[in-house]
């Protein structure tokens, strides 16, 4: 029988399994009623796919393990059915729909209605009373695009409390959101708390989870390490929990390098961009970052902390607004406003995100190689089928590309090969500066390691290469040098003999000054 | 030969013939379904359908949809769409006639203005989905209102009169220069000729080329069935066209030209590059240094150019400028890119392809005509045809997943 001394939920051995990754390996989570329970661990730790699997976005049968909710081994096939069950996740982006009110954001699949018919009366009544409880002044009726990030979080608890929660998860809740926001956000945990509500916090911010948890545990590579408690006898240390986020062995999985480093080639200073849709918000604020001829200089930094917005900012204003600071090439101040200014002065951006932002899979190898430069091979216009067709080869061979020929669509490609057109785009361009944003993501070890050894052998050739991870070690295994990033500031410099991940994930985690406490 | 030698010879040929077949199913689903149509047409009217004046009238009626869909399968590839064109033909017509009856401009300066008009009207529509960000749909939405209500307004109803030399643009044929060898016009086979050897030549270059760089090939079987096929298609048109009354249609050249001229745009250009590239995908686009703005804005012109030629053809054809010409003609290039097997979601499409689409539209509206099924027949089959044809491609992608 569930009373207060059991756990309100408890994940047994947790395995789940993606073809060719495990992304979870025995997992135990054990969370005491009424709790503030915080998650943390690096970027692709598994924290999200736990709670997938809880909240049943991982279908039971796609698991491995038992979910144990108030004393009775549950078995969800969706969502639907851990919300009735009281269990409600609130994603990293809010799943709100910008014209619709906050009252119709509130009970959207869960109409307050008899017959098909909506009570409005109803809806706009009760969704006032949820306003009232999660401390949010607005009307109900006001439409969610005319709230800020912080309020339409507090909508998102308000949708949560309507489904009586009892367990309530929440994936970086206040990663978005400004210091008073997220103080405010912290406040009405603490007040849910006082109501019964147990709640997951996934989190970053370790302050935020010195200042919350009852309880953290730490997952790292897929497995949970331990749980601390955060009332104990002995205060929990942010180092304590940095060191048991990157406690991993680094084996020889990077090719061994030499550097030969040059003149400086790129250079920015005072760089500041602002959010494209909310000019308001700083997203990279006053970074300056140099790198040389021959030098891989790395971007550690969590989720949200403004890596990618960095670089895509500096190639050709690719992203956000009101971008101010002065970028330099070979000491020259350099005024670049277009993509295509950018690839013309020697700049490429290759993207995280292959497949949205990176990649026409439709088109074949040969089409998507030539891409960003097909000038070079074109006189007045016309593309020379015949040089792109031996050109596209030479880069397939060069790269080891695994396909039977360059006509191949690119959408038929495993990760790996297709990262592999995409560096063979970037390097027909001809840069100087070559910004590779997540290069080895959903790449196996195997092909890993080619990147690797292609990424040593363009600094080698006198190019300048900056590379973002979100895997400390990778960084710590290719890099010759690191810059750690947090909420948009660029925190510390480190040299790869000084670096370390608990170094880097210190800078990675440092707050502004005067953050909440 | 051995099975050896056979399966090695299969994998760098990509694959069987069946294989390969079945890789390139719609385009040759495409063409069957016209060599069906006009062989049960053939059958349904005693060999009326393919009567040498029956396909010189289907060339010159389905010429403004040839020239149309040219550039509405550009639009669609890049992602958008246009429903104007119809209007915009008979706008640009009207001041067309007004230029030679009123204005007194001579003919031939008039067709280039006119074009040049087309343009124009096509820069106006791309400023306001390049640089303002207006979704084609609305602009050429008001497009098709603005330019049909301009061409009642300039025209009234009809300007009639046209010389007739204007009017053999759409309606003539080419001069019968070099005599006749029994009943068959000697010009029309020398175009013939020229025609199949080009096809020869540029199929052998491309192959040739593929084969020096160890690049996939299709079957040699396939190959040399394509080309024999090509050859006796193009024979047959000639020998069809060339015992006609009057020989070869002077728009058929003008279709022929812009139809390898553009084809050559989308395959081997930067611009035809950059409007495939968009399609598939727009933000990878964007970040492979493609200008879209520039590229959305010269799509417009270009559709404009081409409605320009088009105005010019059904006036030409009228004989007179008629203020509710065009009428329902951005539907039959629309209907007929989509048939040729353009992706609804842009980013695949092809110039032959459209061109074969029409010619669907087209052989069903003549054998429709002449078996004397009525008008409203007519349309509830075209329709049928439309949506069979699109769910066809989007059933045999989903297959292909």
């Amino acid at each position: 029988m569930a009373n207060d001394t059991t756990p309100i939920l408890e994940m047994r051995g947790i395995t789940k399994t993606f073809p060719g990754v495990k992304a979870l390996s025995d997992v135990t989570l054990s969370v005491a009623r009424g709790e503030v329970h915080a998650i943390c661990g690096e970027n692709g730790a598994g924290k999200s796919t736990l709670m997938k699997v809880l909240s049943g976005v991982y279908g039971y049968g796609s698991y491995e393990g038992d979910i144990v909710f108030e004393g009775e081994t549950c078995k969800f096939k969706t969502t639907r059915d851990s919300e009735e069950r009281g269990i409600v996740i609130i994603h990293q982006e809010l799943a709100l729909s910008p014209f619709l009110s906050i009252a119709e954001n509130i009970f959207l699949g869960n109409e307050r209605a008899s017959g098909g018919v909506i009570n409005w009366a109803q809806t706009n009544r009760q969704a006032a009373d949820l306003l009232t409880r999660v401390g949010l002044n607005e009307q109900p009726d006001t439409k969610i695009m005319d709230i800020g990030v912080g309020k339409q979080q507090l909508v998102e608890i308000a949708k949560a409390l309507s489904k009586k929660v009892k367990l309530l998860i929440l994936d970086e809740p206040t990663a978005a959101l400004n210091d008073e926001d997220s103080a405010h956000l912290l406040g009405l945990l603490r007040q849910l708390k006082a109501e019964g509500i147990t709640s997951i916090i996934i989190s970053h911010k370790l302050n935020e989870i010195a200042a919350i948890a009852d309880s953290t545990t730490i997952i790292r590579d897929g497995q949970s390490i331990e749980t601390l408690d955060m009332h104990g006898a002995e205060p929990v240390s942010e180092d304590r929990i940095i060191r048991t986020m990157v406690g991993r062995d680094l084996e020889n999985r990077y090719p061994d390098h030499t550097p030969t480093i040059g003149e400086e080639i790129l250079r920015i200073e005072n760089w500041t961009v602002h959010h494209p849709n909310d000019p308001s918000r700083v997203v990279v604020d006053n970074a300056a970052l140099d790198v040389r001829a021959g030098e891989i200089v790395g971007i550690a930094g969590l989720m949200g902390a403004g890596r990618t917005e960095l670089a895509m900012s500096v190639f050709g204003h690719s992203y956000g607004t009101g971008i101010s600071g002065q970028l330099y090439l070979h000491g020259k101040p350099v005024g670049i406003k277009t993509v295509s200014a950018a690839i013309e002065n020697g700049i490429a951006y290759a993207t995280e995100d292959r497949k949205h932002y990176g990649l026409n899979l439709i088109e074949d190898i040969k089409r998507n190689t030539t891409a960003a430069r097909l000038q070079k091979i074109a006189r007045l216009g016309v593309v020379n089928a015949a040089k792109e067709i031996t050109i596209s080869e030479q880069y397939r061979k060069d790269m080891r590309t695994k396909t039977p020929s360059v006509d191949v669509q690119v959408g038929k490609l495993s990760g790996g090969n297709q990262q592999k057109v995409v560096l063979s785009r970037w390097l027909f361009a001809e840069p100087e500066v070559l910004i590779l944003d997540e290069p080895t993501r959903g790449i196996d070890v195997g092909a890993k390691y080619e990147i690797y050894e292609i990424i040593n052998k363009l600094a080698d050739s006198g190019k300048a290469v900056i590379v973002i991870s979100s895997e400390l070690p990778e960084l710590l295994g290719i890099c010759d040098r690191i810059y750690a990033m947090s909420q948009g500031r660029i925190t510390g410099q480190l040299p790869r003999a000084e670096a370390s991940q608990e170094s880097l994930m210190r800078y990675m985690t440092m707050e502004k000054s005067g953050a909440t406490r | 030969m051995s099975t050896a030698t056979q399966t090695k010879k299969a994998k760098t040929e990509g694959g069987s013939l069946a294989g390969y077949l079945g890789g390139n199913l719609k385009q040759y689903v495409m063409v069957a379904a016209l060599v069906v149509i006009t062989l049960w047409f053939q059958y349904d009217t005693n060999g009326l359908m393919l009567l040498p004046n029956n396909v010189v009238s289907l060339i010159q009626q389905n010429a403004y949809v040839f020239i149309l869909t040219i550039g509405m399968v550009m639009i669609i590839v890049a992602g958008h769409i246009d429903l104007s064109v119809g209007s915009v033909v008979a706008f640009v017509g009207g001041i067309t006639g007004l230029m030679i009856m009123q204005w007194d401009i001579a003919w031939p300066v008039a067709v280039v203005l006119a074009i040049v008009l087309g343009g124009v009207v096509g820069a106006w529509q791309g400023f306001w989905v390049a640089y303002v960000g207006i979704p084609a749909f609305i602009v050429t939405l008001g497009g098709m209102l603005l330019f049909r209500g301009l061409a009642i307004y300039f025209v009234g109803t009809t300007v009639g009169g046209l010389p007739s030399d204007f009017n053999a643009l759409a309606n003539g044929a080419l001069p019968n220069w070099l005599g006749f060898a029994g009943n068959l016009d000697v010009v029309s086979v020398v175009i013939g000729a020229v025609a199949a050897l080009g096809l020869l030549i540029s199929q052998v270059r491309t192959r040739r080329e593929l084969v020096k760089n160890d690049l996939r090939t299709e079957p040699f079987a396939a190959f040399l069935g394509k080309l024999v096929v090509g050859v006796a298609a193009i024979g047959y048109l000639t020998w069809l066209l060339a015992s006609s009354a009057g020989g070869m249609p002077i728009v058929l050249i003008i279709v022929g030209v812009l139809v390898l001229l553009y084809s050559f745009i989308m395959n081997n250009t930067i611009f035809g590059r950059h409007i495939y590239a968009m399609g598939g995908n727009l933000p990878a686009a964007m970040l492979s240094g493609v200008k879209t703005k520039r590229v959305n804005f010269l799509l417009f012109v270009n559709m404009g150019l081409l409605a320009g030629v088009a105005a010019v053809i059904t006036t030409a054809r009228a004989g007179s400028s008629v203020a509710a010409a065009g009428q329902n003609y951005e539907l039959d290039a629309i209907a007929a890119a989509f048939i040729g097997g353009t992706a609804v979601t842009g980013g695949v499409g092809k110039v032959t392809g459209a061109i074969i689409g029409a010619l669907i539209m087209g052989v069903l509206n003549m054998g429709l005509s002449i078996t004397n099924v009525v008008p409203e027949w007519q349309m509830v089959i075209k329709g049928l045809v439309l949506i069979v044809a699109v769910a066809f491609d989007i059933l045999n992608k989903r297959r292909g997943k």
